[in-house]
């Protein structure tokens, strides 16, 4: 393990020590917070009992397909309109300002077109993550140099090919990056749409448990999304490292 | 008459103005004919237009003007079946291993998987990089990714072979030991070699013909017959006829490359 890995850990376990301490002395009080200890035995708890698996279900679910959806739409889009120039500078005002927009602001309007399901929050979820995906995806098929496109088609590679063969691998780090992204904000779109406006998942579970005072609900959930969102973000983050490494960047 | 393998009448080249520039006439008119099985090398000044001639008879781009045949159907601007090119840049995948790279040679050949391998090992074998199949061309050396490059284009079994500058960025010993293995190879596949260099020992030391080719827009100046056996080696720039033949290239050469330089001739 790396110095920088030991610090980090240390951090992390100085920042929950000192929680953990707060709470026991009860600087913060009970109604508040629970002790990161308590949270851990709740959360525990939650999970064996299983009461809460549907909601979690539900959530993880629809953010998974919110993010496969943004992948491919995200990928597929970026390798259609790579090679328009026109077209790609009428997008770019569009790509570069996109995410000043608030697109929850659309999320009643998005309920009105598509019911009060999960249609709407899948699409709150797919909005936020594919304009990331194909900034990133484009931006690494940039990078490509000539001389690879054109050893493709020495070797008699077509367009698709060109794009599975050549273009996307070459560009997967940066591809990768907007994966990590569309992970991000397929969590946030899900959960933050479930908050809003929902009757099942787990930020309707976390909204529910706040306004009843159910600390014991509210924080688990809370670190369980926390989880899910940085174990997905550590593999990939790893993934990238291997592909980098592989490249002779360390 | 010997048998023409590659024939290039009136081509000229062309490119497009573009953000706020003239127009670029970057080639020709040339007029070449290359034999079957021979070696050939073209020598010219910096920006003379030889990669565009290069990329003219590969199918990879169309020429303004003229016809390029090769084994005598006309390329225009599609890649013909059966010629290999190595590029001046690098051109290895880097996220491929060494053999992966040399085995997307083969990846549009019908052929069992077993037999790919084998030709991979082969093809690895012939270019001393046996030893390195699993290494990523990170892991190499600038002339170990140029063999590979070169191994790639060989497993396809092409019959003309088309090389930009391959040794460019090598040091002296490893380009002439590359310039070796490359007659080797030669001989072996009997495929027709066009080389472009920059280096007139190279040119001499390889070819059977050479031709010289002028500042842009690049036109044929010189076209030098070499004579020499096929089964020579690194060993023939002890000749006699080696200095003959590379000062009458540099006296070519000299000019034209001093135009490209932007200098008058009379005045250096
Ligand atoms: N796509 C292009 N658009 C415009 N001009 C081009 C293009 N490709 C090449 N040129 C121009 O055509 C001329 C010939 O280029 P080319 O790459 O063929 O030269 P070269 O002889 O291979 O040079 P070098 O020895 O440096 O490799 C150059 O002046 C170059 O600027
Ligand atoms: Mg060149």
């Amino acid at each position: 393990m790396s110095r920088v890995t030991i610090y980090r850990i240390l951090v992390i376990a100085a920042a929950i020590g000192i929680l953990e301490l707060l709470c026991l002395i009860g600087t913060i009080d009970r109604i508040t917070m629970q002790a990161p200890h308590l949270i851990a035995r709740d959360l525990a708890a939650i999970l064996v009992a299983g009461k809460l698996n549907g909601a979690i279900a539900k959530t993880l679910t629809n953010a998974s397909v919110a993010f496969v959806l943004a992948l491919t739409v995200g990928i597929a889009t970026a390798v259609a309109i790579h090679g328009y120039r026109a077209l790609r500078e009428t997008l770019d005002p569009l790509f570069a300002t996109y995410y000043a927009i608030p697109v929850f602001g659309f999320y009643p309007l998005l309920i009105i077109l598509l019911g009060l399901g999960d249609a709407p929050q899948i699409m709150i979820a797919f909005m936020l993550g594919v304009v990331a995906v194909i900034v990133n995806t484009l931006n690494g098929l940039d990078r490509v140099p000539n001389v690879l496109k054109k050893t493709a088609r020495i070797h008699g590679m077509g367009r698709l090919d060109l794009a599975f063969t050549v273009t996307l691998p070459y560009a997967a780090p940066h591809v990768l990056t907007g994966v990590k992204l569309a992970v991000a904000y397929s969590l946030i779109g899900i959960v933050g749409a479930e908050f809003i406006m929902s009757r099942g998942g787990m930020g309707y579970e976390i909204s529910f448990a706040f306004t009843n005072f159910d600390n014991a609900t509210m924080y688990p959930l809370i670190v369980l999304i926390l989880l899910v969102s940085i174990t997905a973000n550590t593999l990939l983050s790893l993934w990238e490292k291997m592909l980098l490494t592989r490249r002779g960047y360390s | 008459m010997p048998d023409v393998h590659v024939s290039m009448r009136g081509i000229e080249k062309t490119f497009p103005a573009s953000g706020g520039g003239r127009e670029v006439h970057a080639l020709g008119p040339i007029d070449l004919e290359l034999h079957r099985g021979e070696f050939f090398a073209i020598v010219g000044p910096s920006g003379c237009g030889k990669s565009t001639l290069l990329e003219l008879i590969a199918g990879l781009a169309e020429a303004s003007a003229g016809v390029v045949q090769f084994e005598g159907r006309e390329i225009r601007g599609e890649i013909a079946d059966r010629v290999g090119v190595v590029f001046q840049e690098d051109a290895c995948f880097p996220w491929l291993s060494v053999a992966e790279n040399v085995a997307f040679g083969l990846r549009k050949a019908n052929l069992p998987a077993a037999d790919k391998a084998r030709r991979v090992d082969e093809a690895l074998g012939i270019m001393g990089l046996q030893d390195f199949a699993r290494h990523y061309p990170a892991q190499l050396s600038g002339g170990m990714r140029q063999r590979v490059c070169i191994a790639r284009t060989l497993i396809t079994e092409p019959r003309l072979i088309l090389l930009d500058e391959p040794f460019g960025a090598l040091d002296q010993q490893t380009r002439l030991l590359m310039g070796e293995e490359v007659l080797r190879l030669w001989r072996q596949t009997k495929a027709t070699v066009f080389l472009i260099t920059h280096a007139l020992d190279e040119a001499a030391m390889l070819a059977d013909r050479i031709a010289v080719m002028s500042a842009r827009p690049g036109r044929l100046i010189d076209i030098v017959e070499t004579g020499w056996p096929a089964d020579r080696d690194s060993r023939i720039i002890e000749r006699v006829e080696f200095g003959t033949i590379t000062s009458r290239l540099w006296r070519s050469l000299r000019a034209e490359s001093l135009k490209a330089g932007g200098r008058p001739a009379d005045r250096a």
